[in-house]
């Protein structure tokens, strides 16, 4: 499904993603795990289309994305919940969910699955004339993801969802990720909880400094020593 | 009565004010950037009007509808040709362009129409109203001046908060960024500022000349630095704000001409702004920058 070839990323003259290969395959939950600064935030914006790549290219069921703007890359299947939820303060709720599903024009399905978004977050249903900005940190969470479902993607990106919850909450937002993906979505997930990450992921990634440096499924990463030390404190 | 006659009056250039700060404060919300040649699209929309009505002999609203028509598709080519390649350059660099394209336009317009003032012809209204036994005497063009300003608020604030479009160019406004992970293409987002601003702009042009009616290539120069100086005011980015900075500039000025002094008008009126955002620097309704792009 989704295909990172050779990918190299520049900030002006520093290489931040030094030649990445990693691949989604369809229905599957694959994380990318990896300290701050790694590149993880830099490869979803990549995949999105919001930075190009230096060298190297994203494919999306064969077909390279690497240059198609990022409002066609929506269109096209892949949605997402960007690091620290960028929800949009001034419009509602539900205003919020619509513009998720700003690409499409089936009203009928739009109306649907805004139903189904409502019934996987109920409190999102409860305030859904509330302004994005007013809501909690949880909220908008659930509401970046309600945004980002709307889009109906082939694939979810989502970058740290676990990002300042509850241990309580980020079990229920881990859930749900697991629901979404039972319906059909294929997800790469990017964490810093790799706990969490590895054990909901059929496949994982380390990414270190721009490079990945171990892969595997995410039971066999759980289980290295390496990891361990590294990223689930001892 | 001669107050309340320099208030109406007042109200009318306000409304005018208030149509072109829609521009500067629409295309600033979206595109972050000040679009110093705004105040001449108002000077191409006033030469297109005139020759409209003055050498082809057309209907007024089809030389309104010809001007705001020319108008927007300058304002768009502006946009595309001399704006778009500096989306990722400094706010300086993207200032100095827009300075130049200012100069440009007002040259060209010299060029083609010459630098002598023309007389703009009636094409709205002529006569006014009379009231209290005729004490009070309002002008057709100030009320007509008046109530377009007013469907423009109305209609333009039903539009970005009510149209999918108008949802969009909100969001942008917020964060262009998760606007694109929307699906939203921030390019013709900006485009349709772009539009509605010079579209708007074309209007305040026939309402402007039609109520001083001389019309030379550096027409927009004054009215543009007022109408910015009104969407400051009002706080940049916000269309109840330039309204309420528009008529209070437009009032301000008319009595300060009316009742202290022609030549210091100018003068004043920009001490009140400079002691406004010296209390309230985002303007007075302007909100704290709460997402920075
Ligand atoms: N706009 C930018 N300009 C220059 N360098 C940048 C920019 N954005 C990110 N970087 C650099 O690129 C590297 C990777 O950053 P990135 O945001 O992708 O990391 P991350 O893995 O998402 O980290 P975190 O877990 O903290 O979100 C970092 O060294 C960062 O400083
Ligand atoms: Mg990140």
């Amino acid at each position: 499904m989704l295909k990172v070839n050779d990918l190299v990323v520049r900030y002006g003259v520093i290489e931040a993603i030094k030649g990445i290969s990693f691949e989604v395959n369809d229905g599957e939950i694959v994380t990318l795990i990896g300290a701050n600064g790694a590149g993880k935030t830099t490869t979803m914006h990549t995949i999105s289309g919001l930075l190009r790549p230096y060298s190297g290219n994203v494919e999306l069921d064969g077909i390279d994305i690497s240059k198609v703007p990022a409002h066609k890359i929506v269109e096209m299947g892949v949605a997402q919940c960007p690091e620290r939820r960028r929800i949009f303060a001034s419009q509602s709720v539900e205003d919020n969910l619509l513009l998720g599903a700003y690409t499409r024009k089936d009203k009928e399905e739009i109306e649907k699955d805004l139903a189904n978004v409502y019934k996987l977050f109920p409190r999102l249903e409860e305030r859904n004339k509330q302004l994005g900005g007013t809501l909690s940190g949880g909220e908008q969470q659930m509401l970046a993801m309600g945004r980002a479902l709307m889009s109906k993607p082939k694939i979810m990106l989502l970058d740290e969802p676990s990002m300042g919850l509850s241990p309580l909450l980020v079990k229920e937002i881990f859930s749900i990720i697991k629901e979404i993906n039972d319906n059909g979505t294929s997800i790469l997930l990017v964490e810093q909880n790799a706990k969490m990450a590895l054990s909901i992921a059929k496949r994982a990634y380390v990414i270190e400094t721009g490079r990945i440096v171990m892969s595997g499924t995410g039971e066999e990463l759980l289980n290295s020593e390496d990891i361990r030390k590294a990223y689930l404190g001892g | 009565m001669t107050f309340l006659t320099y208030l109406i009056s007042g109200l009318a250039l306000g409304s005018v004010y208030a149509i072109i700060a829609l521009g500067y404060t629409m295309v600033y919300g979206i595109a972050k950037m000040l679009n110093f040649a705004h105040g001449d699209i108002i000077m191409a929309g006033g030469y297109v009007a005139f020759y409209a009505f003055s050498k082809f002999g057309l209907p007024s609203y089809l030389c309104i509808i010809l001007s705001i028509a020319v108008s927007t598709i300058i304002g768009v080519i502006i946009e595309r040709l001399a704006y778009k390649p500096l989306r990722q350059a400094s706010s300086l660099s993207v200032l100095i362009t827009a300075i130049g394209v200012s100069y440009f336009l007002q040259n060209a317009a010299q060029l083609m129409f010459g630098s002598d003032t023309k007389i703009f012809p009636a094409m709205l209204t002529e006569g006014s109203l009379k009231m209290f036994n005729g004490q009070l005497t309002i002008s057709y063009l100030t009320i007509i001046t008046i109530v377009t300003c007013i469907i423009i608020m109305v209609g333009l604030t039903a539009f970005i908060n009510k149209t999918k479009i108008g949802k969009a160019m909100r969001a942008c406004a917020e964060d262009k960024g998760a606007a694109q992970l929307m699906g939203i293409n921030v390019d013709t987002t900006i485009s349709v500022t772009f539009a509605i601003g010079s579209g708007l702009a074309a209007i305040a042009a026939v309402l402007l000349c039609s109520t001083y009616p001389s019309l030379s290539p550096t027409l927009g120069s004054m009215p543009g630095i007022k109408a910015f100086t009104a969407a400051v005011f009002g706080g940049i980015g916000s269309i109840p704000g330039a309204l309420l900075g528009g008529m209070l500039l437009g009032v301000i000025e008319n009595l300060t001409k009316a009742y202290i002094s022609t030549q210091l008008s100018d003068a004043i009126v920009f001490t009140v702004l400079i002691i406004v955002l010296l209390i309230k620097p985002t303007g007075l309704l302007g909100k704290k920058e709460n997402v920075k792009v």
